[in-house]
């Protein structure tokens, strides 16, 4: 959906030449460290900056001006007006983006009873916690069915409680058709939502794709075991002159030998599983996935 | 244009809605009529207290020269010594003492007049003392010279010039007041609603900034739109709060004088006695004057140059209020904003009224950012067109410019935090 897209403020590149397709009706993770260039890039989608060169496709089109109207965006650095009404400050945002009066009215109400927000209409926003504020940021972003959602950072600043009930309602929108954009550099919720990823890293994007095509594509054929048999030390010596031996950690209840097998690309899982039966009995046997935080250190600590 | 009515719409309800505006728009007729009671009530205590002056005049011609009048009372000392005279006004209190020696010339007499206080004595009681001597001795000093002073009395005359444009419309010297007064106030009202509704803009942009609801917004509307709908939105606000206060403030003024009895639309005392002092005729010119004053023009213009300079200064505002994170390091970007403003101020309240069509009030009624201010105090000696054209040509174009190049900064600098930006960094800003 972004083709090539480049940005620069001055003598400073922002975004050197990012690709990035999001398939439609996915959850899609933009990660990077601070300062990588991911909300530069939520910008150029929202129109707020234009870029250098490059351009966004949203549809099949072009980006036109009125597209906003399909975007619904949940900025990292947020905020309402705070002398002003709740009720009437989601109205006046909602018809910014295109809604009518009693079109947003209703959705509003919509929004407000299935969240439980139904006394706060004429509150102010001073008035109501950091958390409720939030979540008022919530269905403003979402208000107008907006078919593109993109978030920046959304649970920063939520408390557990609130930040569940809106992973619920993201994952919902998601069902329902929307597509979803989420920028963070908080790596559980990526491994928890997204179905793709990309990594951008001081300009530049580094990897992208799916999420579990990512992983396999960085794992390292490892398995953690957990063996017990009659002389451990003896098990250990022979598993370390056959492979490349390394520790592990994991949770048991019997007391054996936990060791981490890093096998040759050629080795399969069956082979090693053979081996060890034949020597020990195994009560542990798992594939290291590597985790989105892995391969994110992995990734930035390899380029910079 | 529909959101463009949107924000119009927010910013007049937020503005009118803060507790603030409604404050000062109904305490402020009132604290300024009472203001101006407040110093009529205490110019009129101020000078209906009398001042006594003893007079030690040694030389006897001055023994019935000085009369007793409202505020002054003079009480003869003459005939005692100096000191005698001193210790009397001190032990009396009276306000001084005025010491009027024997010398042999009139020349030397009027250099040896001395006062005697305990403060130094108001200006008005000095210059009228003054006066009273100067008359008395150049009389005297003409007489000793020979020259016949009935002769000089009758030859006196009262000159009051009479002046006709080439349209053959008769003007009087009152015309000039009033067109004095017309352009001043017109400029002094378009500086004041410059500040302050532009802080106001500039305000509320900040105040968008701190809120961090700035990027919502503008991911649903072009920033332009936003700043022109705050300067617009904030614009009106500022007219209703003036009419309120037009309103309000009559009202006021009509219920308090008639309650007080105090008399204010008619004018003072001492002008009173310059109406009298004028022929009839010259009362019915200056209605004529009024209405001879180029009024169409006037509003019209008054109008063009009102938007037009207010737009400018609100644009430039909005930049400024974009820039900073808060109100408190707005301070090193006013330098431009406040330096042309009372350049126009100045320029229209010296240069204008001493000659409004000299070289320095003509330039800068050309130069937009003064322009509105001083053309408006121009327009009522009459300006040729063709340099009304200019100016208000100038002022459109520089109007474009500035806007474009605020939005420019404004499009920016709402989405920079924490940074306390140099004017070198606005103009890098620029061509982002």
């Amino acid at each position: 959906m972004a083709e090539n897209i480049s940005k620069q403020f001055g003598d400073f590149t922002a975004l050197n030449n990012v690709s990035i397709t999001i398939p439609k009706g996915s959850i899609f993770g933009l990660l990077g460290p601070n300062g990588a260039g991911k909300t530069t890039f939520i910008r150029i989608i929202n129109q707020i900056t234009m870029p250098d060169l490059g351009r966004v496709i949203l549809d099949g089109s072009p980006l036109h001006p009125d597209d906003v109207r399909k975007i619904g965006y949940l900025p990292e650095e947020r905020g309402l007006y705070k002398s002003m009404k709740v009720g009437e400050q989601a109205l006046y945002l909602a018809r910014l983006k295109g809604l009518s009066k009693a079109e947003a009215k209703e959705q509003l109400n919509y929004w407000f009873t299935k969240l439980g927000m139904t006394g706060w209409w004429d509150k102010k926003i001073q008035e109501l916690s950091k958390g409720m504020a939030q979540k008022v940021q919530f269905v403003i972003t979402v208000l107008h069915r907006p078919k593109l959602l993109i978030f920046d950072e959304p649970f920063s600043g939520f408390d557990p409680v609130n930040a569940d009930i809106i992973k619920n309602e993201i994952l919902k929108l998601r069902d329902e058709g929307a597509t979803i954009l989420f920028s963070t550099h908080r790596m559980e919720s990526v491994e928890e939502l997204c179905d793709y990823m990309a990594l951008i890293h001081q300009s530049n994007k580094l990897l992208d794709g799916k999420v579990d095509d990512i992983k396999r594509k960085y794992k390292s054929n490892t398995f953690e075991v957990g063996l017990t048999s009659v002389d451990e030390n003896l098990l250990l010596n022979e598993l370390q002159e056959k492979f490349k031996i390394g520790n592990a950690n994991f949770k048991s209840i019997t007391d054996d030998l936990k060791v981490s097998i890093q096998l040759k690309p050629e080795e399969s899982a069956n082979d090693l599983l053979q081996y060890l039966i034949s020597k020990a009995q195994v009560n542990h046997f798992v594939e290291v996935i590597p985790s989105v935080n892995d391969i994110f250190i992995k990734t930035v600590t390899k380029n910079a | 244009m529909r959101n463009l009515k949107l924000i119009i719409h927010r910013e007049y309800l937020a503005r009118v809605r803060n507790k603030t505006f409604v404050v000062m728009t109904f305490l402020s007729p009132l604290i300024l009529v009472g203001m101006i009671f407040l110093v009529a009530y205490l110019s009129s205590l101020n000078t209906s207290a009398v001042h006594t002056i003893a007079v030690n005049d040694q030389s006897k011609l001055f023994e019935n020269e000085f009369q007793d009048s409202e505020t002054l009372r003079f009480i003869n000392l003459s005939g005692i010594p100096l000191e005698d005279a001193k210790l009397i006004v001190e032990e009396k209190e009276y306000s001084g003492l005025l010491f009027i020696p024997e010398k042999d010339s009139n020349v030397e007499m009027a250099k040896s007049v001395m006062f005697y206080g305990k403060e130094s004595p108001a200006l008005g009681i000095l210059q009228e003392i003054e006066r009273v001597i100067t008359d008395k001795l150049t009389t005297r000093e003409l007489i000793s010279r020979g020259v016949d002073i009935s002769k000089i009395e009758s030859a006196e005359t009262q000159v009051s010039i009479q002046i006709q444009n080439f349209e053959g419309q008769r003007t009087s010297k009152m015309s000039n007041y009033i067109k004095m007064f017309f352009g001043g106030a017109a400029g002094y009202l378009l500086m004041m609603f410059i500040i302050i509704y532009g802080n106001m803009v500039m305000r509320s942009v900040i105040e968008e900034k701190t809120n961090r609801i700035i990027e919502i917004i503008i991911s649903s509307v072009k920033p332009m739109q936003l700043m022109l709908g705050k300067i617009l939105g904030t614009s009106l606000a500022g007219l209703t709060q003036f009419a309120i206060w037009v309103v309000l403030g009559g009202i006021l003024i009509t219920v308090a004088a008639s309650v007080s009895g105090l008399n204010l639309v008619s004018p003072p005392p001492m002008a009173q006695e310059g109406m009298d002092q004028m022929m009839s005729g010259e009362i019915q010119q200056l209605i004529v004057d009024v209405t001879n004053l180029p009024l169409g023009t006037l509003l019209v213009s008054f109008l063009i140059y009102f938007i037009g300079g207010y737009f400018l200064y609100s644009a430039i505002y909005a930049a400024i209020g974009a820039a900073v994170d808060s109100e408190t390091d707005t301070q090193q970007f006013m330098i431009p904003i406040i330096l042309p403003l009372m350049l126009g101020i100045y320029v229209g309240f010296f240069s204008v009224i001493e000659n409004p069509h000299g070289s320095i009030s003509t330039i800068f009624s050309m130069i937009p950012l003064t322009s509105p201010i001083v053309m408006l105090m121009r327009i009522p000696f009459g300006v040729p067109w063709w340099e009304l054209a200019v100016s208000i040509i100038l002022l459109i174009v520089t109007n474009a410019g500035v806007l474009w190049l605020a939005a420019k900064i404004y499009r920016v600098g709402i989405l920079m935090y924490g940074k306390k930006p140099t004017y070198r960094e606005l103009y890098k800003w620029l061509k982002y």
